[in-house]
């Protein structure tokens, strides 16, 4: 019984310095420090938010970059994959629609030069990050579109372009959103230069 | 795959493997020896507490007392915790305003997280408030781990104690595991992972238009103080659905990785506490060579089939590259599967990419690891789980060579040799006859979301990872109803519990006997001839328990896979 009473209170003690103490002490220096980061890293374009850097928006816009396919739609409040296995033969009929809608909206590209990561859905679903060939491809249609020339869209990701660590730690990559926030920067310039 | 990726790999087992050395040592002050330099410290504080607990530290506890202490303790929280849980509707910081969890899944998500599990049958940002987050999960992920490393402190003592009933004070043990090694380094990192990205906020969900005019809700919250945590404590249980692979859980290449050194470094730090505690380091490093070429081997198997990509996909549509289904970017395939290997090694159980859309080899080995559970292991046990086939090792080598056998000193005898083999056994049970159950009921198969040979994997991997109290899983099961929350959670308690329960026996049984000096006679436990008849002895008990269920699950689908792009499906 002395057990029973001396693990109440235990309990009662440690969920009030783990559970409440520890996560509020961490939320005080997190949003003294870094307020950016801690609120989830959201930036805004023209005053307004529009996102967080961190996390894919669903692309309508022919003229924008747009993310790997989303298996839940681009809900960042409700992330989550296909988990279709490698012999699924819903995973085939999901790379076929992806593989069909990339075609579509750049054609001319041969299959074989399509990056894997245009085609299969990515981990949470809100992957914000594409890979360089991803990005290559689609700036023949985003030339097309505004009118940019594509040695300008290419320099464009070179300079957002994220370099992994030694080339050890994961591969070079562009995120989506940073690549098309320098991308409406340059198209406001030239409209008003 | 490229060298340089396979370098990174090495890289970070390295350095878990260098960082946990230290941390061995510390422990090894802390709870190996009387007094430590930390004491004049952290004593004031832990006095506090121990008075706000009622806890007279000077008393020494027996085997029983200890155990019972651990295990009342763990039922107050769990029920404390599954309280939450229900009451969430109640309760304070829900400004997305959720209702408390039914009663089959307060009950799952309460056992997944008191057993270091972190099995979750519900979707974090879906289901949880903040409050909940905080005092119902992160809460448990300190205890938790706090447990099983106690645990692992008190069979040491034990196997170093010469005549002695008292192995330790449970609360003096499990206060100072937080006040010392847990808490200041969740703090100081919780800071570190916000810099790089993650957050941390009570504000609520953020939304937003996007550049295209959509609507878009995003979830947020106290994530980072849940992450270091979630990581450091070997528990796995993410704030969000898609836990590190969610871009808010994981930013960065660098975070990543930084999760990987912080779940791995204490584990492979207790194998060094361990040899300190019986004043052997050849015995640690005997066991570290094994288990690093053992993670590493897992680590690049997943790595070859994984970047090999998907031969399927090549056929049907001409595309050539990795597997990047169920991928993120920026960790690509060599990060998603050194972490797919890590965290099923130390039983985290997080996960940065969808174990169920790897490739059937690549999805094996998480498999495997789970099944071994003593891949290092998770916080505590899984040193645990090391001893108690290093008792059996023993037991076996020493009726080859006919001599008494004797694990540092002390004479193992049946009592003890039933106990390791009962804690054992109950491993392989717990995966199978549940596994079998659901396969054979439609109840069973309606949760599978693939079909065919990798739809058996899915179930399988949900009872090893219960039974491992991992965590991680194939997670296109629908898991989330009432038969099977509740077998998990009996699953999830059984494989916690009963090997615990009979560690300690076995703790309080060589505890009292004396320590015999080594001699000529003395079969010799930290050579590599023994080494390499640890691993013999784990992997064909593993091997002939699980090799039928791998060999219709992974193995088969790998091989169906291969005749069908041969023409001979």
């Amino acid at each position: 019984m002395v057990t029973v009473l001396r693990s109440v209170r235990f309990t009662l003690v440690f969920a009030l310095v783990l559970g409440i103490l520890y996560p509020l002490f961490v939320t005080l220096i997190g949003q003294t420090i870094f307020p950016y980061q801690a609120n989830g890293s959201l930036v805004t374009w023209q005053g307004k938010p529009i996102g967080s850097m961190l996390i894919a928006q669903a692309n309508t816009s022919p003229g924008l970059f747009s993310p790997r396919p989303s298996a839940v739609d681009y809900a960042a409040n409700n992330s989550g994959a296909t988990n279709f296995g490698p012999t699924n033969p819903a995973l085939f009929k999901e790379v076929k629609a992806n593989l069909l809608a990339v075609q579509k909206a750049n054609p001319g590209i041969p299959v074989a030069a399509i990056p894997m990561d245009m085609v299969e859905s990515s981990a949470s679903g809100l992957d914000p990050d594409i890979s360089i060939a991803n990005a290559t491809i689609q700036t023949v249609r985003i030339a097309r579109v505004t009118h940019i020339k594509r040695s300008d869209l290419l320099r464009l990701i070179a300079q957002q372009e994220h370099h992994s660590f030694l080339g050890l730690w994961g591969s070079d990559y562009v995120n989506v959103l940073r690549l098309n926030l320098a991308l409406l920067k340059k198209e406001a310039m030239r409209h008003h230069g | 795959m490229t060298i340089l990726h396979g370098i990174g790999i090495i890289l970070i087992i390295a350095i878990t493997i260098a960082v946990g050395i230290p941390i061995g040592h510390y422990l090894y002050q802390l709870f190996g020896q009387e007094t430590s330099k930390t004491d004049r410290f952290f004593l004031p504080m832990e006095k506090l507490l121990y008075r706000l607990i009622g806890v007279n530290p000077s008393v020494k506890m027996d085997w029983k007392a200890y155990l019972r202490a651990l295990l009342i303790v763990n039922l107050v929280m769990m029920v404390f915790v599954y309280l939450v849980l229900r009451l969430q509707g109640f309760l304070p910081l829900n400004p997305s305003h959720k209702p408390g969890l039914s009663w089959d899944l307060a009950f799952n998500t309460a056992t997944s997280f008191i057993t270091n599990t972190n099995w979750q049958s519900y979707s974090g940002e879906q289901t949880l408030s903040y409050f909940s987050q905080m005092v119902g999960i992160t809460f448990l992920q300190f205890t938790s781990a706090a447990t099983g490393f106690v645990a692992a402190i008190a069979f040491l003592r034990a196997l170093v104690a010469h005549k002695k009933e008292w192995i330790g004070n449970f609360w003096v043990d499990i206060i100072k595991i937080h006040t010392r090694v847990l808490l200041p380094v969740s703090v100081v990192f919780a800071v570190v992972f916000i810099a790089l990205g993650v957050p941390q906020t009570l504000q609520g969900t953020a939304v937003v238009h996007t550049l295209s005019g959509h609507l878009q809700a995003i979830s947020r919250g106290p994530i980072a103080s849940l992450e270091v945590i979630k990581q450091f404590g070997t528990n796995g249980g993410g704030y969000m659905n898609a836990n590190s692979a969610h871009p808010f859980e994981d930013p960065s290449a660098w975070t990543t990785v930084l999760e990987m050194v912080l779940m791995g470094s204490v584990s492979a730090g207790l194998v060094w506490t361990f040899g300190l505690m019986i004043k052997n380091r050849k015995q640690a490093i005997v066991l570290y060579v094994f288990l690093t070429a053992i993670l590493l081997l897992g680590a690049f198997v997943i790595y070859a089939s994984e970047s090999a990509g998907n031969p399927l996909l090549t056929h049907l549509f001409g595309l050539q590259g990795p597997n990047m289904e169920g991928k993120e970017v920026r960790f690509g395939t060599s990060l998603s599967s050194v972490f797919a290997a890590m965290t099923t090694a130390f039983t985290t159980g997080a996960v940065n990419a969808m174990h169920d859309s790897f490739m059937p080899l690549g999805g094996m080995v998480p498999l495997v690891f789970m099944m071994f559970n003593l891949v290092f292991g998770g916080k505590g046990v899984g040193l645990l789980n090391i001893l108690m086939f290093l008792i059996i090792t023993v037991f076996l080598s020493g009726l080859m060579v006919g001599r008494t056998p004797e694990v540092f000193g002390k004479k193992i005898e049946a009592k003890e040799i039933k106990l390791a083999t009962m804690a054992m056994l109950v491993h392989p049970f717990l995966i199978l006859i549940p596994t079998a159950l659901f396969l054979s009921t439609k109840s069973g198969i309606a949760m599978l979301g693939n079909p065919g040979l990798h739809g058996l994997s899915e179930m399988l991997y949900a009872f090893t990872s219960g039974a491992a109290n991992n965590g991680s899983a194939f997670a296109g099961l629908s898991a989330n109803n009432v038969f099977f929350n509740v077998t998990q959670g009996i699953v999830m308690i059984l494989g916690r519990y009963v090997s615990l329960i009979a560690m300690f026996a076995i703790a309080g049984s060589l505890a009292k006997k004396a320590v015999t000096p080594n001699s000529v006679g003395t079969l010799k436990t930290d050579t590599f001839a023994f080494g390499g008849v640890f691993v013999a002895v784990f992997v064909i008990v593993g091997a002939l328990t699980f090799f039928p269920a791998l060999a219709i699950g992974p193995i088969g689908e790998h091989f169906s896979m291969w005749s069908a792009l041969n023409g001979h499906p």
